[in-house]
């Protein structure tokens, strides 16, 4: 009883009254009563050998009780214990199947947004003039499908992603893709999952029609209201994409209404107004769900977010996060899509190694048939993993998992928000620091921001409106 | 569990079950040789070598100690003092196993 007690990894956060701890990296979340919130203010002051402690708090709580509680606390690790901590010994990287197949049917494209990741100043891949295809042959295609039918054994519904360039530029591919799939997917008794993501100009009714008849889950890529939409999307001319948009949108909301349709908003420094964007995509026109990605770019450039922005960007975040909550506390559908999907992390209690699927259960095809480690990757040489012919090369792909595995990012060693964040997109990192395995550090306050305001009304909904979290379960 | 209410679902695998006597008796006692607290009770094989005798096979980077040294606990004869004396002593080392080259040597 009287061994030196410390307190061990957590977030400790209040919501409804109630106090509760958000444990790293078991990534479990308690609810303390008033006996073990006074035994952890207690060791926050510092650590204690665990008599004293009690003598400490005897006044309020009867000995008995105190050594429950600190037993149970030190049981979940919210207190460590003197025990040798393991540190080696980690489990073997566990095989696991395909789930999700990114095609990028093209690498062209008929908008001409500055802050592109795949044409701008930070791009990867040669796509004007690289020696890929610039668009994906129905063969290629072909053999994608029958890669992941092949890779995603076991799996009951895998998917097929449509990605671009502008993944439009190619819809003839995209039908006969379609068409195929199903077809084989039928004769392994199998089903397959499809969508599509857009930047919505070549809309056509007969696309709509076909989106509809293949129930493709649809994301458009679009930024909010004119002004905001025709500040970097535009076209070779200069032209906003808005005025175009618009209408073809409206008729898609109106016909697909089989699957919820998403608008990903990219936010920049000149484009960093949260509420506005959500109030015109959401109320405005009509899209069931709004999810918000800042830009990805090297530093420098203008409309990178850097310092301010990224507070500025939490404050707002906080604001639509709060109707948010509201909406879930009445049972009623709210679209940030952002709270949703990281409220479902936290009940699920995921605890990442990495900080995503790539090159694990998710890959990109480039136009050639090549591997890549995600979409945004799809075509470079330095991130190939195979190819849909021969295959996923495994030495590169264990390579890959062992270089980018939690363990290995030292800056992320005592950061509580590690079983959600794991260093953040690979992606980001390549463009930030040019390696896929750098920790994303620019961005950690604004994480551990988003996931303290996510966890707090992750514990309001718990205490107030508990039926709600069933949806996650 | 009566203090603390599991609230996800990962905290539901963690807390043991109420009626469960024996799980809910909490860690078995130490046995063995006393392990002092502090830094020590982290086993980091950092110093060590592997079966070839070399360090390529090691479970943790050596440079990993490094970290360890300064990181996890307080340990001022060995890294400098990072609060006071040298904070930016590692700002050029932002993963040690790539970058520990880069952590330079400090003069008072």
């Amino acid at each position: 009883m009287n061994t030196q007690l410390s307190l061990g990894e957590f977030h400790r956060f209040a919501a409804a009254h109630e106090d509760f701890l958000y444990l790293a990296p078991s990534a479990a979340v308690f609810r303390l009563d008033g006996a073990a919130s006074a035994v952890i203010t207690e060791l926050e002051r510092g650590p204690l050998p665990g008599e004293e402690l009690v003598r400490r708090l005897a006044a309020q709580f009867p000995a008995e009780e105190l050594a429950e509680t600190i037993a149970e606390l030190r049981r979940v690790r919210a207190i460590a214990t003197p025990a040798p901590a393991a540190t080696s010994g980690r489990p073997a990287i566990p095989k696991v199947p395909l789930t999700t197949l990114v095609l990028n049917v093209t690498n062209q494209c008929n908008l001409s947004c500055t802050y592109c990741y795949e044409y701008g100043e930070d791009k990867i891949v040669n796509t004007e003039n690289g020696r890929q295809p610039k668009f994906m042959s129905e063969q290629t295609a072909r053999e994608s499908v029958d890669f992941l039918l092949d890779a995603s054994a076991g799996i009951a519904l895998p998917h097929l992603t449509f990605f671009g360039g502008e993944t439009l530029l190619n819809f003839p591919v995209v039908q006969s893709t379609v068409a195929y799939a199903r077809r084989r997917a039928a004769e392994l008794g199998k089903d397959i999952d499809f969508s599509l993501t857009t930047n919505a100009t070549l809309l056509r009714p007969e696309v709509i029609e076909f989106l509809v008849d293949n129930r493709i889950g649809v994301t458009i890529s679009m930024d909010g209201p004119r002004e905001l939409q025709d500040r970097f999307r535009v076209f070779a001319n200069g032209a906003g994409s808005y005025d175009t948009v618009i209408p073809k949108i409206r008729e898609l909301l109106r016909r697909h209404t089989s699957r919820p349709i998403g608008a990903r908003v990219t936010l920049t420094s000149q484009t960093l107004d949260i509420r506005k964007i959500y109030r015109h995509l959401h109320d405005e026109i009509g899209f069931w769900e709004v999810g918000f990605a800042p830009v990805t770019t090297s530093p420098g450039r203008e409309y990178a977010i850097s310092g301010d922005g990224f507070d500025s960007m939490l404050g707002q975040f906080r604001d639509l996060a709060a109707d948010f909550l509201e909406a879930a506390l009445a049972n009623r559908h709210h679209g940030f899509s952002n709270v949703k999907d990281t409220i479902e992390e936290i009940h699920k209690g995921m605890s990442k190694a990495y900080p995503c699927g790539a090159g694990l259960g998710l890959l990109g095809v480039a136009t050639d048939g090549d591997l890549g480690l995600c979409h945004r990757f799809a075509g470079s040489d330095a991130h190939k993993l195979g190819d849909v012919r021969n295959g996923i090369d495994s030495l590169v792909q264990i390579g890959l998992l062992e270089k980018h595995h939690i363990d290995h990012k030292t800056d992320c060693r005592e950061c509580w928000a590690r079983p959600l964040c794991a260093g953040g997109c690979y992606h980001e990192a390549h463009t930030r620091y040019g390696d896929t395995s750098h920790a994303n550090l620019h961005y950690c306050e604004w994480i551990r921001g988003w996931t303290a305001t996510c966890l707090e009304i992750y514990g309001e909904i718990a205490v107030k409106n508990p039926e709600y979290l069933q949806q996650f379960a | 569990m009566k203090h603390l209410k599991p609230i996800n679902s990962k905290a539901r695998k963690i807390a043991p079950p109420d009626d469960v006597v024996a799980l809910s008796q909490g860690p078995a006692p130490q046995s063995g040789p006393h392990i002092p607290l502090g830094c020590t009770f982290i086993f980091s094989p950092g110093w060590e070598t592997d079966s070839s005798g070399g360090t390529a096979g090691l479970c943790t980077p050596v440079e990993r100690d490094l970290f360890d040294c300064h990181n996890g606990c307080f340990w001022p004869a060995q890294v400098p003092d990072q609060l006071n004396h040298a904070p930016d002593w590692t700002g050029k080392c932002a993963s040690a196993q790539k970058d520990w080259r880069k952590i330079d040597l400090i003069f008072p």
